[in-house]
């Protein structure tokens, strides 16, 4: 495992070392520990290959993300083109260019997909960074720090969670105006709960570890402590919560586009589209149907993975 | 434990106070007003609505006043629909909502806890495998998505056949005009509680105590009856706690859908309308009712697990 690198690795992060040996020997030791990180990593990656569930669903939702992201440049017509010709709702045809159809103003129902697809996509993403960057630093301070720092943070914790938050998100829409990015912000606010929690019941473990007190008795500080060394050995834990959260997330995004607290139109996402065709779903049942399969498509893929990903790099949990 | 219990009543209070200032507070920060029509309102008018409904007072006595009205049960007069009070609009809607609320929670415990049990005791086989497909469906597919299809098929694929059933009203809540939204809205509670009561039967029924009664030559249903349903309830009663909130906020949705005159459907109206008392009102309430039942349900798992009583 030698590594030209060893030698600058070695002087930069000795005391990261996981095992509770003397350091004299720490060259040896930290080969043996980058053979050690390696394997945790590409056994989990194995055992996430091996379950076909989650290897397919991750390739499934990165395909979707790129039709998502790309189809729109290929068809003809963008999401918010009324189509003065079909004035209404029209059944899917290859000549006139709408591959699903139109919806009741004439719109094309696949551009207007893959843009609902792209707003929820990226409200996903960004509010899971919020939750895990409010989460991840709230948990892991309380984790450490331990004593009235995480008496106050988890009792703040403890309030926020029985507070119906839904509630405050739908009244901050209301407030400030159907904004994209305050909508993320406020989800993102409101999912950093639970990872709170579980990072600092995992700090509070990893706390009392040998290569903690490594780190500082060569002086090492707080925050050094934390970033360097708690949350690398965290990053697993952070990983699955993140893959759950997401999907979390668009149904929240969704819930409330359904409502008509969300996007505002014309622009759309998945829960504005099926929300439309609830309302038309006498007429034409696809507008309803096709937004929702995909809508349903992308949550089974995160579960599936979120389990697949739990399951490899927590075998304990099978 | 008592200690504990007192504890989490004293927590309540601020809690409460908590969400009613900061409901309170952020209201108060809207652009825009409950007045604000598309004609504007002449300014006389306008200086008089303001004037009894108390907005021309400083804000900090405007918050007292609340709250002084709060304690009296009184949540001010609705600004959208006059000649209501907002406690009046909650007494109509609560009943219609916490009526459904309940049934959808007692089809879900009826029929997820047996379902669950049946999955753990077959684990990895096909009923098993069966079983928690469903209820990944159940959890995967959101109700806003199951609610319209549900009344599609049973309102207009099957219109003219015995199975018909009405999509939307209430009727003083006839029985038709229940099943498709308290199925709805139990749905993923039946799913969630499915699982959680399998994980948990697995895990108990390889507890120690679970082969001596085997060995001892109990028989096996009577096991898992007596001796592996009670502890494993433990996850499915702390389950309760977070979906009282999914319960709620579930019947927005639902409410919104089949056109019922519950709490939730009148937040959203409200929340459309800046009815700002309308809003707070059910705000609080909701608050309310969590953490109530987020205490009776802690009460019950201390009753199941006697671990906790000696803490």
């Amino acid at each position: 495992m030698a590594r030209p690198k060893d030698e600058v690795r070695l002087k930069m992060d000795y005391t990261k070392s996981f095992f509770p040996f003397n350091t004299k020997n720490s060259k040896s030791l930290d080969a043996l520990k980058d053979i050690e990180e390696r394997s945790l990593w590409t056994s989990a990656m194995q055992r996430l290959i091996q379950n076909k569930a989650a290897y397919i669903s991750a390739l499934l939702i990165l395909f979707l993300a790129f039709v998502c992201f790309v189809g729109p440049y290929f068809l003809s017509w963008s999401y918010d083109e009324i189509d003065w010709d079909l004035i209404e709702a029209t059944p899917p045809s290859i000549n006139n260019g709408h591959f699903l159809g139109t919806d009741s103003l004439g719109r094309d129902l696949l551009a207007r997909i893959l843009q609902g697809g792209q707003v929820s996509f990226q409200v996903g993403l960004l509010a899971t960074m919020v939750a895990v960057l409010i989460g991840v630093t709230v948990g892991s301070l309380a984790g450490f720090l331990g004593g009235w720092v995480d008496q106050v943070l988890m009792r703040i914790v403890d309030i926020l969670y029985v507070i119906p938050l839904m509630f405050f998100i739908i009244i901050l829409m209301v407030i400030f105006g159907r904004n994209f990015y305050l909508m993320f912000i406020a989800i993102g606010f409101v999912e950093w709960l639970t990872m709170s929690r579980i990072v600092r019941g995992q700090t509070m473990t990893l706390r009392h570890k040998e290569f903690i007190d490594s780190a500082r008795v060569s002086g090492s500080s707080n925050t050094r402590i934390i970033f360097k060394h708690i949350i690398p050995n965290i990053l697993g834990v952070v990983v699955v919560y993140v893959t759950l959260t997401i999907p979390q997330v668009i149904l929240l995004e969704s819930f409330l586009s359904f409502l008509g607290l969300g996007v505002q139109p014309p622009m759309t996402s998945w829960g504005a589209l099926i929300s439309e065709g609830a309302r038309e779903m006498e007429i034409t049942p696809r507008t309803l149907i096709i937004p929702a399969l995909f809508l349903s498509t992308a949550l089974f893929c995160f579960n599936f993975l979120g389990d697949g990903l739990r399951d490899a790099l927590d075998p304990r949990d099978r | 434990m008592w200690f504990y219990f007192i504890k989490r009543i004293l927590i309540a209070f601020p809690t409460l106070l908590a969400v009613v200032t900061f409901s309170f507070f952020l209201m108060r920060l809207a652009p825009g007003g409950p007045f604000d029509q598309e004609a504007p309102l002449p300014p006389e008018i306008m200086e008089n609505l303001r004037v009894a409904y108390g907005f021309d007072k400083p804000l900090i006595n405007q918050y007292l006043d609340y709250l002084v009205n709060l304690l009296h049960g009184d949540f001010g007069p609705s600004f959208k629909y006059k000649d209501f009070t907002v406690t009046e609009l909650i007494a109509q809607g609560l009943p219609v909502s916490a009526s459904n609320g309940f049934l959808a929670l007692v089809l879900s415990v009826c029929f997820g806890i047996p379902v669950g049990i049946i999955a753990a005791l077959n684990q990895n086989k096909k009923v098993d495998h069966l079983i928690m497909s469903f209820a990944m469906i159940g959890i995967v597919i959101p109700t806003f998505v199951i609610g319209p299809l549900l009344a599609l098929f049973f309102g207009i694929i099957l219109k003219d056949t015995i199975f018909a059933l009405p999509v939307g009203g209430w009727e003083d809540g006839k029985l038709e005009n229940r099943i498709l939204p308290v199925i709805c809205l139990s749905l993923p509670f039946i799913a969630y509680i499915s699982r959680i009561t399998r994980a948990s039967m697995i895990e108990t029924m390889r507890t120690n105590y679970i082969r001596t009664a085997i060995a001892k030559g109990l028989p096996y249903h009577k096991v898992v009856i007596n001796h592996a349903l009670k502890s494993s309830m433990i996850p499915v009663v702390t389950f309760l706690g977070p979906a009282t909130v999914a319960l709620l906020t579930g019947s927005m949705i639902i409410e919104t859908i089949f056109g019922l005159p519950g709490i939730g459907r009148y937040f959203v109206q409200g929340a459309l309308n800046r009815d700002y008392t309308l809003v707070m009102g059910v705000t609080i309430l909701a608050a309310f009712l969590v953490i109530i039942i987020t205490l009776i349900v802690d009460i019950i798992y201390a009753w199941l697990d006697p671990k906790m009583r000696y803490d």
